[in-house]
């Protein structure tokens, strides 16, 4: 399957310890120091409570919550939002999956995905068995 | 209570598409026509609202082009909502004595430009989401799709019921002559044009167009003094919704919270509204307003949109009898100002005589700013003709 080329992400202060996990295959979300509860995208103080917050390796496992198949590209991709097991719902592509096989609902598994060029990779999804 | 502020101004540009014309401009022909169409001139406006299709940083530019002169003004941007949202700024100002007669106008160009929803906005590597989000090609038709598709999964919404909402606005559009697409479709057509994002097809979504449009609220004193029917501004109501921290529900949007709040401020209940203007940038953009508006129960807006109920002298909500942005217009990709603009012609009574709702003396304007599936703004407005 052609699959579309993936933008390398902008990096920044941020972002870039994940990316630098990314680069070595781990998958990083944030989880607040006070109050516990991860959340995405990351950021320093919590969305929750205003906590700081820490890195926290993700397990990759979730479920695809929503997903729309963009026909009008050449080549088409598929976007989606996917429930991580970890509780927060994270705005991702599904890859390596034929789109008909997409569905709400269904267990997917992470897929750190080249970028375009020297970028990092991003955590993508793809459907499990 | 009853008129502290009044729209007494509404002027849609009747272009759709202007390459011969300039962004500016556009914005100036619509003051201008609605300006005349309250029977004032530039000199009467004291306070001004723009939201980012003006060109230059907040309203300085266009201020300056169209000479105004300013006691008050805000440029407050919550994408195509914003405009709605303007004429509750306004009427708030002139409450508290800030300005007399405020000006909001909205123009673009993005037909003849080449912006559509299937391309990507410029990414600001400073937008704290855009590390996150840029990379996976978030645009705003997918970004509508994947609220229907969680709809349909959640409640067994079907593409058929979604495409009632386009039929209907074709209905009304075939009698607007300034309409971009006038032909009457049927569910048929809809759900066998090509799928643009899936579960949307093209007929699922918005025109794109060039126009403009422009409203002038005034205060009560200034609205008496006009020979125009008087149109007050009754309920507001705003709000924000975003990811939540990743706690993302789809299922709602933020005309959950600004539709209440306009009912709570104006002392009415969705079934006492005669007309409604709801955003149509994607027919699941309306299926969703209807239903946190109140005007059904949750994850009834497929069976209450499907079989004509949205068609003027025919359902039990008449909407966008103008045709709205899937059929008439959509200037600059954002849609507010028209939905108040039409929502005043039925409160005045000046909608075309085909689609006019009889005795339309409180009528609805909503809508949706923004990206429905991330991150976005809405806006309320109950209008009552006095």
């Amino acid at each position: 399957m052609n699959e579309r080329v993936i933008p390398a992400p902008s990096v920044d202060a941020e972002s870039q310890p994940f990316y630098e996990a990314a680069n070595q295959g781990r998958f990083l979300i944030r989880r607040c120091r006070a109050c516990l509860r991860a959340h995405w995208h990351p950021r320093s103080l919590c969305p929750f409570c205003f906590g700081e917050t820490e890195w926290s390796e993700a397990s990759g496992e979730g479920e695809i919550y929503s997903y729309s198949v963009m026909r009008r590209t050449e080549p088409p991709y598929a976007i989606a939002y996917v429930k991580l097991a970890e509780g927060p719902t994270i705005l991702t592509n599904i890859v390596a999956t034929p789109f008909d096989a997409i569905a709400v609902g269904k267990p997917v598994r992470l897929v750190l995905a080249p970028t375009d060029g020297a970028g990092p990779p991003v955590p993508c999804f793809q459907i499990v068995g | 209570m009853n008129g502290q502020a009044y729209i007494v101004g509404a002027y849609e540009h009747p272009t759709r598409k202007a390459p011969d014309k300039t962004v500016a401009q556009l914005h100036a022909e619509s003051a201008a026509g609605a300006l005349a169409d309250a029977g004032l001139t530039k000199r009467d406006v004291d306070g001004y609202f723009c939201a980012g299709d003006a060109p230059g940083m907040g309203p300085l530019s266009m201020a300056d082009y169209m000479g105004l002169r300013l006691t008050h003004f805000d440029s407050t941007d919550v994408g195509g909502c914003s405009y709605i949202a303007h004429v509750a700024h306004a009427s708030q100002a002139i409450a508290a004595g800030k300005c007399n007669v405020a000006l909001i106008t909205l123009a673009g160009r993005p037909r003849t430009e080449g912006h559509s929803g299937v391309i990507p906005r410029p990414a600001v590597a400073a937008v704290p989401e855009t590390t996150w989000e840029a990379p996976f090609g978030a645009v705003t038709t997918n970004m509508y799709a994947m609220v229907a598709m969680r709809h349909m999964y959640e409640f067994g919404t079907t593409p058929e019921q979604l495409a009632w909402v386009k039929v209907a606005a074709s209905h009304h559009a075939q009698h607007n002559p300034n309409a971009m697409l006038r032909e009457v479709v049927t569910v048929v057509d809809v759900v066998t044009s090509p799928m643009i994002a899936d579960p949307l097809h093209r007929l699922d979504c918005c025109v794109v167009s060039d126009g403009g449009g422009a409203l002038i609220v005034a205060k009560p004193e200034i609205a008496r003094s006009l020979h125009r029917p008087r149109v007050w501004v009754r309920g507001r109501g705003e709000a924000l919704k975003g990811t939540a921290g990743g706690d993302v529900d789809l299922t709602w949007s933020a005309a959950r919270i600004s539709g209440p709040a306009a009912f709570a401020e104006a002392g009415v209940k969705p079934t006492d509204i005669k007309y409604a203007s709801i955003y149509d940038s994607f027919t699941i953009t309306v299926l969703m307003q209807i239903e946190d508006l109140g005007f059904c129960e949750k994850g009834e807006g497929g069976r209450f949109v499907a079989d004509g109920n949205l068609i003027s002298g025919v359902g039990r909500l008449p909407f966008n009898t103008d045709g709205g942005g899937l059929c008439n217009n959509h200037p600059a990709n954002r849609g507010g100002i028209t939905k108040v603009i039409e929502a005043v012609r039925q409160a005045r009574g000046e909608a075309h005589p085909a689609v006019q709702v009889k005795n339309a003396d409180l009528v609805l304007a909503t809508g949706i700013g923004g990206l429905l599936g991330g991150r976005h703004g809405s806006a309320t407005l109950i209008l009552e003709r006095e």
